[in-house]
Formats: C-alpha cells, sequence, structure tokens
C-alpha cells in the first residue's frame, strides 16, 4: 500500500496485541448513523510513474516564464532564484522537521529563523523580526492588528496605492478585529503626506507601500512623518530586494516593516507558497503575532536558541493571543535567507541597480507615455492608449507578456499596463517587448 | 556552530548578478540607501556547508519517529517534491491569463472536489494559508451568513479540550467564547451543552475524534442542539487522518471544515510552515467563500470574482499552489484507498497505546482513534520524573517525543500520534524505550532530570531567553560567540 | 526559590493573591503558590500610578516562560506607587513573594473589602485542595 509498511502478518499482530479480532473492532465508537458506508468517489489510485505523467500533462498546459517573456510583476516577480535555495529546500532535515517546540531537536532550524530575523531586521532598519507571516497580505492585517493594540484606536488607514490583494484582505479581517478602514486615494500615482495626515487623524496605523502598487517611489519619509504627527504608527509595506538601493523604513521614522518575501529566494509557483515578513521598533516586541527566536545557553553554558515571547502565541495565551498563527512559512524564508547570503550586501545592491536600471532603459525604449511623472524602482505604469487587456492578448500572441492591466483594479486605468523589469531581462528582451508594443 | 554572520569575511561572495548591460540609473537622492545593510560576506561552498551543518542539527521525519500528537507527522512523498518542482507549475506567475494557466486551474479544481468528497459537504476553497487561517476564514464564514439573515449572534461554544488556535481564531474573529467541559468518558458533557446553546449561539467548533484521540459518541445529538438553535457547527480537521474515508464531517452534522495539508494531505512541515488550510462548506455557505471562486466552463478553466456575498480575500491569489500541487499528487496516490490510511493509523496508535498502558495512567480507557493521551502523573508522584522529563529523554533514546501538557484537562500529557507510515518494528522500538524511560524513573530518575545527553546542546534555558530578548545578532555588541 | 509560606499577617483573594494593610495604604503582590505554578518571572506589566483598580478585576500581568497570568486586585483603591525595582529583577518576585517582590501600593477606596478575604489558614486549605 502507498507509504505504509503494514503487510498482513504485521495487522494480525497488532491485532492480537490490541486485542481485538478485525480493523472494524477498532472503530466501533463511531456510530452507524454517521458511517460513510460506501467507498470514497475518487478516481484509482495512481503509481508514482502514472502521476508524474498526468501532472506533467497538467504542467505542460501553463505558459511558464520559461515559455513565455514575461514582463508581469504586480506583487509576483520573475527574479533569478539559485540554486543555493533549493538546495536548502531540499535537506530531508529541515523540509520534513516540525515547529521547533522541543529546541533541542532543532538547533538547526532555531538557528536558522535567528539568522533569519536578523537579515530582515538589517534590510528593513528594525530591531526585532519575527520567523515569518504567511504572505505579503496577511502581515498586512496582522499589523493592523499589532497597532490597536498599541495605540487603542479603531481605524486603520490604507494608501490606495497599496497591492489591491493586500487592501481586500486587510478590509476582510478588519471588522472582525474591530477596525473601520479609511483609504487615501493617489495622487498622480503617488501619496499626498498633507492627505495621510488629514486622514490618520485617530488612527492606529497608516500603511502605504514603497515602491508602490504602481512602481512610483513614494515620499516615504514624509507620509511615516505625517502618520506620526497624527499619533498613528507608521507601517511601510516593502519589497526586500529594494532595500540595497532604497532606504530602510526604521531609518525613516517607521513603526513596523513588512512585505512579500518572494522577490528574495523563492519562486513564482502560481501565488505561493512565499513568506511574508514582519519587522518592528523594539517597544512592539510583545505585540508582534508569530514566532520569535531568541538566544541563550544551554546547562552547560553552551550557546543555544529557543522560541521565546511563547506566552504571547496561541498555545499559552489562547484568546488573549496576539494572533492565532501556528504554521507559518519557514522553509520559504529559510530559503530567503540562503538566497540574501548568497547575494551578500554587494549583490543585493547589485540586483537592485540591475532592476532599476533595465526598467530605465525600458521607458525610455518602449514608445509610450508614462502614466504618472514619477520616479520608479523596477515597475512603471505605461499609457498604451487603447485597452491594456487588448495589448496584453496581442503581445502574448507574440510569446510576450508584457504587464498587469491597471485597469482590473482602478476603474480610470483601462489603458494603463504595469510593466515589470527584472535582472533576468536583457536589453534585447526589452527591444522585443518595444516591437509588440507598438500601436 | 557558528552564525552564519560569524562566517563572514569582508571582501566575500556567493553569486553574482548579470551585468544589466545598460546605463547605470540611481534612485532620488532623498530615498536612497544611506549604509549598506549588513548581509553576510560568504563565499558559496562555505554557505552550503552552513546550511548543511544547520541540517544536521535539526530532526525530520526522514531522520526518526516523530509522535506529536495533533501534528500527524506522516511520511512526506519526495514525488511531491518533484511534481511541485515542475518548470509549469513552478515558473508559472499567478497573475498569467486563465488561458495559459489551465493545468494550474484544473488541478485546483479537481483537488476542490476531491477534499468536498473526503468531508462530504458541497464547496470549497483552497485559499487559506494554515489550518488556524482556515479557521479564521470558517468563523469569518459564519459571521457573513448570520449578518446576512440578520441574526445577532455573538457566542462560539468550544470545549475544554480544544487546541490553542480555536479560542485565538475565535477571538480574532470578534466572537466570544463558552467553553463546555468534556465528561469522564472523554466525550463532550452533553448536559453542560444544553444550558449554553441559544439564540446568541453562532456555533460549534470541534474537532472529532477530540484532542484525547477518541470518536465524540454523541456527535450527532450534539449536532442537533446547535441546529435547533439555529447555530452551525465547524469542524477543526487537524485529526482527519483517523476518519477519511469511514466517517464525513458533512454526515456528522458539521457545515464548516477546514483542512489541514500539511498534516493529513502530507504537505511538508518545513520546521514551521508551509502549510495549506482549506475550507468546506455546506451550500448556504457557498456564497459567501472567499474570491475568486475556480470555475469549469465551455472554453475551460477560470476564476469568478463577482460573488457579492463574499467574505472578500484571506490570502493572495488563489492560496499556496505549491501545496496544492502536493496534496494533490498525494491523494491521487491513494485514490479511494484513503480509507486504508486511516485504519492504519488507527491500528499503529492502539497498538502502542495496548503496550504502554501498563507503564503510564490513562485518562480515559477505551480504544483510541489515531492518537492517544497518556499521563505521568504517577511518575510525578512517586519519583518527581515529569511528562517533560519523559519528553527529554526519548531524545536520547533517537525519538523525537511527542505532544506533552497538553490537552490542559489531563495532567503531565503526553499525546502520541504514530501515523501510518511507520513500521511495527518502529512502533516497538519505540515503545521498548518508553517502558525503560517508566522504569528508569524509579531507578535513576536523575537520568531523566539532565535528559537530554545527546543532543547538540543540553536543555536550555528559555528564562534566560525571555529575559534577555537577544532576537537577532549584534555584530560587534553581540554579547557571545560560539 | 524561596519555602512555602503564607504569613499569618496577610490577606488573601483566592486568585492567588495576596494584600497587607498600613493605615489607608494596602501592599498586594502573589502569593508563593502563584509564583511556584507561574514559575520563573521574566516580566511584569504594571498599571500606572494614578490607575485606579477594582476588587476582582484585572490590574496587570505576570509573565513566565510558560504562562501570563493577569493580576487579580484584591480590593479596590488608586495606585500611588509600582515596585520599579522588579523591572530587570523579575525572579525577585519568587524569591521573596512577600518583601521585596511586592507589586503595587494602593490608597483603599473601600477599606470594609479587606473583610471579604480570607486568612491565612484558610487560603491554606485552599491551596492543599488544588
Amino acid at each position: 500500500m502507498t507509504f505504509t509498511a503494514l503487510t498482513d502478518a504485521d495487522r494480525d499482530a497488532m491485532l492480537a496485541a490490541v486485542g481485538v479480532g478485525s480493523m472494524e473492532e477498532l472503530f466501533h465508537d463511531i456510530p452507524d448513523a454517521v458511517r460513510l458506508g460506501r467507498e470514497l468517489d475518487l478516481e484509482p489510485a495512481l503509481t508514482e510513474a502514472e502521476l508524474m505523467a498526468h501532472l506533467s500533462e497538467l504542467a505542460g498546459r501553463n505558459s511558464d516564464a520559461g515559455r513565455e517573456l514575461l514582463f508581469l510583476g504586480a506583487g509576483i516577480y520573475d527574479h533569478y532564484v539559485p540554486a543555493v535555495c533549493d538546495a536548502v529546500m531540499q535537506r530531508g532535515e529541515l523540509l520534513t522537521a516540525y515547529t521547533p517546540y522541543q529546541p533541542e531537536m532543532s538547533q538547526g532550524t532555531l538557528q536558522a529563523i535567528f539568522e533569519y530575523q536578523t537579515a530582515i531586521c538589517e534590510l528593513t532598519g528594525m530591531d526585532v523580526s519575527n520567523a515569518s507571516g504567511y504572505d505579503g497580505t496577511t502581515v498586512a492585517a496582522d499589523a493592523c492588528y499589532v497597532a490597536r493594540a498599541a495605540t487603542k484606536r479603531a481605524k486603520v488607514v490604507v494608501a490606495q496605492t497599496v497591492h489591491p490583494q493586500v487592501r481586500r484582505v486587510v478590509r476582510t479581517f478588519a471588522p472582525g478585529f474591530g477596525l473601520e478602514v479609511v483609504e487615501v486615494p493617489h495622487s498622480g500615482g503617488t501619496t499626498d503626506p498633507d492627505a495621510v495626515r488629514a486622514a490618520a487623524e485617530d488612527a492606529a496605523c497608516v500603511i502605504f507601500q514603497q515602491p508602490n502598487f504602481f512602481g512610483c517611489l513614494e515620499p516615504a519619509p514624509d507620509i511615516a512623518a505625517a502618520a506620526t504627527a497624527a499619533g498613528a504608527l507608521p507601517v511601510a509595506h516593502v519589497d526586500l530586494l529594494s532595500l540595497g538601493v532604497l532606504e530602510a523604513p526604521g531609518n525613516y521614522g517607521c513603526a513596523l516593516a513588512i512585505g512579500e518575501g518572494q522577490s528574495a529566494g523563492n519562486h513564482m509557483s502560481y501565488g505561493g507558497p512565499h513568506y511574508g515578513f514582519m519587522a518592528a521598533q523594539g517597544q512592539h516586541i510583545r505585540r508582534l503575532p508569530g514566532r520569535i527566536v531568541g538566544e541563550t545557553h544551554d546547562l552547560e553554558g553552551k550557546r543555544g536558541y529557543v522560541l521565546t515571547l511563547q506566552t504571547r502565541e496561541q498555545h499559552i495565551r489562547r484568546e488573549k493571543a496576539t494572533s492565532n498563527i501556528t504554521t507559518n512559512q519557514t522553509l520559504l524564508a529559510l530559503a530567503g535567507l540562503a538566497y540574501l547570503c548568497w547575494l551578500g550586501p554587494r549583490g543585493l545592491e547589485d540586483v537592485g541597480r540591475a532592476c532599476l536600471s533595465l526598467a530605465e532603459e525600458a521607458k525610455r525604449t518602449v514608445g509610450h507615455p508614462l502614466a504618472f511623472d514619477r520616479p520608479t524602482f523596477k515597475e512603471f505604469a505605461l499609457d498604451v492608449g487603447r485597452p491594456a487587456e487588448d495589448v496584453v492578448r496581442a503581445a502574448r500572441a507574440q510569446g510576450v507578456h508584457p504587464g498587469y492591466p491597471l485597469g482590473r483594479d482602478y476603474p480610470d486605468m483601462e489603458n494603463v499596463l504595469l510593466v515589470a523589469v527584472t535582472e533576468k531581462r536583457t536589453k534585447a528582451d526589452i527591444a522585443r517587448l518595444a516591437e509588440v508594443l507598438k500601436p | 556552530m557558528r552564525l552564519v554572520y560569524e562566517r563572514s569575511r569582508p571582501g566575500r561572495r556567493g553569486g553574482r548578478v548579470p551585468a544589466p548591460g545598460v546605463e547605470a540609473a540611481e534612485v532620488p537622492a532623498e530615498l536612497r540607501r544611506a549604509a549598506p545593510p549588513r548581509l553576510p560576506e560568504i563565499a558559496e561552498p562555505d554557505l552550503v556547508r552552513h546550511f548543511t551543518e544547520l541540517s544536521t542539527r535539526t530532526f525530520g521525519i526522514d531522520t526518526g519517529f516523530y509522535p506529536l500528537g495533533s501534528c500527524t507527522m506522516k511520511y512526506n512523498p519526495r514525488v511531491n517534491e518533484r511534481a511541485a518542482g515542475l518548470a509549469g507549475f513552478r515558473d508559472l506567475h499567478p497573475h498569467q491569463d486563465p488561458a495559459g494557466a489551465q493545468g494550474a486551474l484544473e488541478l485546483m479544481w479537481r483537488l476542490e472536489r476531491m477534499l468536498a468528497e473526503v468531508v462530504g459537504l458541497d464547496a470549497v476553497t483552497l485559499q487559506p494559508a494554515a489550518g488556524s487561517q482556515g479557521e479564521l476564514t470558517g468563523l469569518t464564514l459564519m459571521r457573513a451568513y448570520f449578518d446576512d439573515r440578520g441574526e445577532d449572534r455573538t457566542e462560539i461554544v468550544i470545549p475544554d479540550t480544544a487546541h490553542g488556535t480555536n479560542p485565538a481564531s475565535v477571538a480574532m474573529a470578534g466572537y466570544t467564547l463558552v467553553g463546555v467541559k468534556t465528561d469522564p468518558r472523554g466525550n463532550m458533557d452533553v448536559d453542560d451543552l444544553r444550558g449554553k446553546v441559544g439564540p446568541q449561539t453562532a456555533g460549534l467548533m470541534l474537532t472529532n475524534p477530540s484532542t484525547l484521540g477518541l470518536f465524540e459518541e454523541r456527535i450527532t445529538e450534539i449536532a442537533d442542539i446547535f441546529h435547533d438553535a439555529g447555530a452551525l457547527l465547524y469542524y477543526d480537521g487537524a485529526n482527519l487522518n483517523a476518519v477519511c474515508g469511514i466517517s464525513r464531517p458533512g454526515d456528522m452534522g458539521f457545515d464548516v471544515v477546514h483542512f489541514n495539508l500539511h498534516k493529513t494531505f502530507s504537505q511538508p512541515h518545513g520546521g514551521g510552515g508551509p502549510g495549506g488550510g482549506p475550507v468546506a462548506v455546506r451550500a448556504m455557505l457557498e456564497p459567501f467563500l472567499p474570491v475568486p471562486r475556480i470555475t469549469r466552463g465551455d472554453d475551460g478553466f477560470g476564476y469568478d470574482w463577482d460573488e457579492p456575498k463574499t467574505i472578500g480575500k484571506v490570502r493572495g491569489f488563489a492560496g499556496p499552489f505549491g501545496v496544492f500541487v502536493r496534496s494533490y499528487a498525494f491523494m491521487r496516490m491513494w485514490g479511494p484507498e484513503l480509507r486504508h490510511m486511516s485504519e492504519v493509523a488507527v491500528l499503529n496508535a492502539n497498538y502502542v497505546l495496548a503496550r504502554l498502558k501498563e507503564a503510564y495512567d490513562l485518562p480515559v480507557d477505551r480504544l483510541c482513534m489515531h492518537e492517544f493521551v497518556v499521563s505521568a502523573r504517577t511518575l510525578k508522584r512517586e519519583h518527581g520524573v515529569t511528562a517533560l522529563d519523559v519528553a527529554k529523554r526519548l531524545m536520547d533514546h533517537g525519538f523525537h517525543p511527542p505532544t506533552i501538557y497538553f490537552p490542559l484537562i489531563v495532567s503531565e500529557a503526553l499525546m502520541i500520534e504514530p501515523t501510518e507510515t511507520e513500521a511495527v518494528e518502529t512502533l516497538d522500538a519505540f515503545c521498548e524505550a518508553m517502558l525503560a524511560i517508566a522504569k528508569e524513573a524509579a531507578e535513576d530518575p536523575q537520568q531523566l532530570k539532565d535528559a537530554p545527553h545527546t543532543r547538540p546542546v543540553r536543555r536550555l534555558d528559555e528564562a534566560e531567553a525571555a529575559k534577555r530578548l537577544t532576537v537577532r545578532y549584534l555584530f560587534e555588541d553581540h554579547p557571545t560567540s560560539e | 526559590m524561596s519555602d512555602e509560606s503564607y504569613p499569618d499577617e496577610l490577606h488573601y483573594h483566592d486568585a492567588h493573591d495576596w494584600v497587607r494593610v498600613d493605615g489607608d495604604t494596602a501592599t498586594f503582590g502573589i502569593t508563593w503558590y502563584a509564583q511556584d505554578t507561574l514559575g520563573e518571572v521574566v516580566f511584569y506589566s504594571p498599571p500606572e500610578v494614578g490607575d485606579s483598580v477594582t476588587k476582582d478585576a484585572d490590574y496587570g500581568e505576570l509573565e513566565s516562560t510558560k504562562a501570563v497570568s493577569g493580576l487579580v486586585a484584591p480590593i479596590s483603591g488608586e495606585v500611588v506607587e509600582v515596585n520599579e525595582s522588579l523591572d530587570g529583577n523579575e525572579s525577585t518576585i519568587n524569591d521573596d513573594p512577600y518583601g521585596e517582590g511586592w507589586l503595587v501600593k494602593v490608597r483603599m477606596s473601600d477599606p470594609s473589602e479587606v473583610d471579604a478575604l480570607m486568612d491565612a489558614a484558610a487560603y491554606r486549605e485552599l491551596v492543599e485542595s488544588l
């Protein structure tokens, strides 16, 4: 049988040891009224070879990054994932271990998470990071929960230039948290700090994104200052790969830094699994959701690592917990750590500068005006002069995916295309993009 | 062992990024990074050695027996990794046009239907990122359902054996928690329950079998109490490994179910994630499911975002797709013989229980399901040896300990779940270790209290960690070295 | 860690908190049983001077590595002093729960509330029954 070792001889010996005559007797506590009484209506079992044939057929019907030239971004990006990341995720012990509640059995995982926490703090300029959240959308909901506990206020402000899915997830969970959500519309592609100041009166936090969903660079320090002036926590939703060239949120007054970690070391995998990250100034440490690893010593004085402040988590505080998160995204966060270590500080700056420079080249070459007159990072919004959905369809017919139609989320932007350029793209690729975008 | 930062040397690096071959650009001065982040400077061979060393200091299912109750630490099939690594899955962008993602959409569509069949309900969302997110989603669905009906219901009933995520999810969803007791037979105390259910009740949150590993014998009666009051039943799917193909939560009377793909359905735990927490519902809750829904029409598979009563979105995109690939692969290799998986899981647990019940206290004397709870209460009273000491000594025998101190209603609890992928000689070796430990408790308790002796570290000072709060490497200011 | 004791001159609340009365001021702390169950205290989250505390309601929190415990006010009043010396020395609560491990001093609003509390003998009986 699949993955079990039980033979008929094993079964008979074990039933005898238990003191029952048959497998059926083991289930005698289950009332007849709730028994299924028939076989499950599922297709017959496949062998491994048959399974791979079936899955290969399914996978073959997807236009992945190897088959189409991708300028598609909008929150998930076609960056290069080095082989070391896969090697780390396939180490059997790291892959198949449970959450490290028994620290003597999990020093590897615990130390790796400690190293990950350090990397996130370094990139974001913060004092403390958790061990990861589910993804870039749920960490925003987590941030609202933290801000409410910190300020006791019942409103959160979110810039409209934050990723639409992030805003949607915040709006889904906010009512249950007792929070009202107010959005600040964009002004010319970025967010006006004065509008933030006005909206943030009695707000627990202001969430903004840098670079924002349109790829534009926000006046982030001024937005943070406006939030602080209103007594709200500034929360920056950032791209880890930009933090080699862009300033760290902790260094311009933010209380929390959150985001989607996929760009740093995870394959796109049709949306997941990836890892969300959350880092904060030190005074918020006891409010952070998720796990935190701390350093200590064993009884022989040897350095070691443990989950700490576990009293915040669901399994001790129960209904007073800082969140209900248990399983998070450790393995993906470790791939992120491997990636950041592989790059080092110079590599991180190189990849950020490569994306930025290639995007600037694309802006110059592509032959359409920008929708917003603002500096950008690795993505930019183009006014393509006709419905962006049609442009995408036409380009895909030529083997290029030119970008994300912003009209899907912003009603007055039907003709605007969001183009992403990563370090995997070349000058020749950009020339091809210009070709397929010709009116 | 050194931290990766302690292996760093200025000037070293791992890989290189291709030169862009275009004019170098810069960001505006006021937004520019002033000082580079202090990431390790390390060559790739040393980086690989570092991660290999980390890996050897962690014990996984691949290493040995891992009987954590309620965690279902079964073998994680290697073919699942190959499957998730197929380029058509791994390198697919989630915003890709549905016309260019038909294989992925079909996989999700089929997985939804397979999961619905296993639990006997009508509609599924794959979106929640983990079991506890599934719980929060399920509770949010219930709230939307009652709001739509104009009913103001504020309470959720949960048993005193509930997993810690349940009360936390209840609080996060904005409900008030009402607790109900467990009777001496390990079932919900139905008399205690009756007085606590009324028009203010939104529902019950229950796992069946319970965290004691026992099937709720009066489940039909319990379901009627809630349905008669106009309330709903929520099933925590953490223990689904016990009943697949044998009894279905939908048939027991549950209206909402969450699955833990990283438990019953073999997604690897990864040291703390990723997981997957799909939710299945009875038809009347379908309109409220998160968007997008996955559809099948004449022109293939697609997404439907136009659901006016949806609760919205709980996670990005359609959910953790790579996890779906692995669970789908697992389920396709079992087919309808999934029933056998549960039968073996239950047999393995009963076998270990039969061998251990002489040496450990048994809170309830019944056949168990896929897991069971014993207590070290007598060992503590007579020899001062606690469940914690037993757990630490098991490490020296080469086993991962079971879950300890849970459920809360059993003192010195040890919750043991072998799963179906263990051979009988592994179970025998574990039992022999447990019996040897019980004997050692009487003869040489200090050995237990000082355990483990053979792991990379001895017992760690958790109070020191909580007081120091050193939660990152502090470079020149770091207080310790290797 | 200290030895088990329940001083006779104190009054006890069944949530395992004690009161020492001195004129119109009352000092609160946790009992030996409470600190023994909690384990080594690592964090004290006190109220602020000037806050009012209400009999039977939470007024603060103690954290150990395994649990968080709400502190229950045995009687009502206004906080006049918080034991700041515990910051960084939280284990004093374990070592000297009735002396240096005191938590807050309160100006009583209704001294008759003391009558509803247990004496040392009654509290000792309660602990033995647990």
